[in-house]
């Protein structure tokens, strides 16, 4: 790849009745001003989106494969940790 | 508990709304037209109403299938997908516009056409080219220069914002309606236009010389049109206007429209 390349931009968008933004994908871009831009014309082409978040992927701390047991085993088998164990009145969304 | 729809972004993004599940991505689409009155008033001038509509659809035709050659030509793929959205856009709006052409005075339908073509596309592949009335400016021929290309595209959405806008103003509800929508999609067209005119003209020394050489280029192909706005861009762009040259006698309309025609002269059932 060229030194010149852009970086790469970690793309995120909240759907029109989605509650969180959701990681759609990447992309180049010069900056994260046109990263925004791109993102729109990339990923929201379908009426997908209300809100694009964009980040540097360089900036992005992710665990790593190596550690995928200490991390995320010890919860594997607590299912005491889910809130199944409750009634969840009506008037309560998103749950 | 896991939620199969959280291991694809999209399924959890595109919300299906009864009867849009065949979506794949995306749903509640708006029709600009929806609650609107088609039956052409009958206090307007139905002709005129006609050569208005023309003139904006023929506008955005011509742009759009100019625009459409930069396909798999562009300098990266996100910009490719960009410029491929705005020509959508403005071939939707020569959609309608053209299809209100034809509501307004059935006489613009040309005979040629088939009898099962619709109006609109009757009126964009059986008119001879220079029955078109587009502005020289969006036939021009960028001949893959993204800097010619970034100008045409700024001066022509300025151009059109205004067109746009007399005719948000008209009398008739339908293409009141139809500016409207093309108002909002002109306005992303010229945020990234103008957006790249600013990197550009205001980047590196080479990509300011070819921006320069790009105005110089476009200039005598200028529209008559409101330049607040676009000089404004330009002094943003740190770029000046060059001094005003006649066009050259080039028709580069022909050819594109020729080209865009000729499936549908050749194959008239043709359907995909």
């Amino acid at each position: 790849m060229p030194d010149a390349a852009w970086p790469l931009f970690e793309v995120f968008v909240r759907g029109k009745r989605g509650l969180n933004h959701v990681h759609v994908g990447s992309l180049h871009a010069a900056d994260a001003e046109q990263a925004l831009l791109n993102a729109r014309d990339l990923y929201t082409r379908r009426n997908e989106g209300v809100s694009i978040w964009v980040v540097r992927s360089s900036e992005i701390t992710a665990s790593s494969p190596d550690e995928k047991d200490e991390f995320f085993a010890p919860s594997g088998d607590k299912v005491y940790r889910h809130p199944t164990f409750y009634a969840i009145p009506d008037d309560v969304p998103h749950m | 508990m896991i939620n199969d729809e959280d291991e694809n972004a999209y399924q959890s993004l595109a919300a299906a709304i009864g009867g849009e599940e065949r979506w794949a991505f995306g749903t509640g689409f708006d029709d600009p037209l929806a609650g609107i009155d088609t039956t052409v008033p009958a206090d307007l001038d139905a002709a005129a109403l006609a050569e208005q509509c023309l003139a904006l659809g023929d506008d955005a035709l011509v742009m759009a299938q100019r625009l459409g050659l930069w396909c798999s030509n562009a300098p990266e793929l996100e910009d490719e997908v960009a410029i491929a959205n705005i020509a959508l856009d403005l071939l939707g709006q020569a959609r309608m516009v053209l299809t209100r052409a034809a509501q307004a005075d059935p006489s613009v339908r040309p005979p040629s056409a088939p009898a099962h073509v619709p109006d609109e596309d009757a009126l964009a592949y059986f008119r001879d080219p220079h029955e078109f009335r587009n502005v020289r400016l969006a036939a021009l021929d960028p001949d893959g220069d993204f800097g010619v290309l970034i100008a045409q595209l700024c001066a022509f959405t300025e151009y059109r914002i205004t067109r746009l806008d007399d005719a948000q103003a008209s009398k008739d509800p339908v293409l009141s309606a139809i500016a409207i929508k093309g108002r909002i999609e002109a306005t992303y067209h010229r945020e990234y236009a103008t957006g790249w005119l600013i990197r550009l003209g205001d980047g590196t020394d080479e990509s300011r010389r070819r921006m320069v050489s790009a105005l110089s280029i476009i200039w005598p192909y200028l529209p008559d049109f409101d330049r607040e706005v676009f000089d404004a861009a330009l002094s943003r762009a740190s770029l000046e206007a060059p001094p005003q040259q006649p066009a050259p006698f080039v028709d580069e309309r022909t050819p594109l429209i020729e080209e865009m025609q000729s499936l549908a002269r050749a194959i008239p059932e043709a359907t995909w």
